[in-house]
């Protein structure tokens, strides 16, 4: 699923304590659930970005990259990530080691 | 004189917009400026029984629209408060009535006989926001701490965003310190940090709000009520004046927390 990269500190207390509770009581506490749900929705509603439609982004992005450098298709990621109002497409594309050929 | 035309919307119906609108049209007029509420829902006229005002109405948004009186006679005095008026909407008519420019007209002729004008918006997106929303200076978006009224008022900020107004800023209504604590509701730092918009008022949850209703005596006449009291730092804020916000959960960090997520926006 997208993640979101910028989230508060307040929000990533509240789930170390929620993970906590979780534990003790076997059940996500409901205000989390909100927030992380909410997240996601948002990020739908405002970019009009579903997740179907990203991962078709991803196979078309992969596929032009290829043409030019090595990579690992399995290991691409594609996220949107949230600041404040803005939205951000941020795609992480490890390159392939080159073999260097050592002359004999 | 030139009112400053702010208006209340949330998208979602029932998170306390007529609610908001009265009780921070009573704080300004109590602190001596001259108010005037326009209830932009027509055809669901509300904010007349939420004032008490109800008996009073001769002519309303439409008839002054249309040309069947004069702004004033349309302005209902209040009754308690001789600086504040009321603009009902229509019961028999609908939104098709008026028009974004009708409501533009109608602003900018109460620009010259009062502080403040507050428009009351009608719940959803369409024709009646669209009304409310064109003559705004200042725009307020309202929501409580529930997933629906919260996409709701995002999905409006949205709009609003895209239509080149002032950037608007978020009420929190009805927070239940108690299940907040119990993690079973969404805090005001959380709703801050999802919808990222500046924060004006964070109000918690008072039965005395339903009371207030029942009598038709806005809760900010009620010295003693901590919504009132919400209410009425809103409308300090909104004069511009720096109010610290009331500590809800006794912790005396939800100031702090709050502060901390709203710079960062």
């Amino acid at each position: 699923m997208a993640a979101c990269g910028t989230e508060s500190n307040g929000l990533l207390e509240r789930t170390r304590m929620g993970n906590l509770i979780d534990r003790v009581s076997g059940r996500k506490r409901s205000a989390i659930s909100a927030k992380e749900r909410l997240q996601l929705v948002l990020i739908h509603d405002r970019t009009d970005l579903t997740q179907t439609a990203l991962e078709e982004l991803k196979d078309d992005l992969i596929a032009v990259i290829a043409r030019h450098v090595d990579i690992d298709p399995d290991a691409v990621r594609i996220n949107v990530e949230r600041n404040g109002r803005e939205q951000r497409l941020v795609a992480d594309i490890p390159l392939k080691g080159v073999t260097h050929h050592r002359g004999g | 004189m030139s009112a400053k035309i702010v208006t209340i919307t949330s998208g979602k119906g029932g998170v306390g917009k007529t609610t908001a609108v009265a009780n921070i049209a009573v704080a300004l007029a109590t602190n001596g400026a001259k108010v005037c509420c326009i209830d932009g829902d027509i055809g669901l006229r509300n904010l007349d029984v939420i004032m008490g005002l109800e008996n009073r109405i001769v002519y309303d948004i439409v008839d002054v629209i249309e040309g069947r009186c004069r702004l004033r006679q349309a302005m209902i005095r209040d009754k308690r408060l001789p600086e504040l008026f009321l603009i009902p909407a229509a019961q028999t008519r609908d939104k098709t009535a008026v028009s974004p420019s009708d409501m533009v007209r109608l602003a900018d002729e109460l620009r010259g006989e009062v502080d403040w004008v507050l428009i009351d918006s009608p719940a959803g997106i369409e024709r009646g926001f669209r009304n409310t929303i064109a003559p705004a200076d200042d725009i307020l978006i309202i929501t409580n701490p529930e997933v629906s009224a919260v996409r709701d008022a995002d999905r409006v900020i949205g709009l609003i965003e895209a239509e080149e107004k002032n950037k608007p800023s978020l009420i929190i209504n009805r927070i239940n310190p108690v299940m907040i604590k119990a993690h079973d509701m969404l805090s005001a730092e959380d709703v801050l940090d999802l919808l990222a918009i500046p924060l004006i008022g964070i109000v918690p949850e008072d039965e005395n709000v339903i009371v207030s209703a029942n009598r038709g005596s806005p809760i900010v006449l009620n010295s003693k009520s901590i919504a009132g009291m919400a209410f009425r730092n809103i409308a300090q804020r909104l004069e511009g004046q720096e109010v610290p916000y009331l500590d809800l959960d006794n912790h005396g960090g939800l100031w702090n927390r709050i502060q901390r997520i709203a710079g960062k926006n």
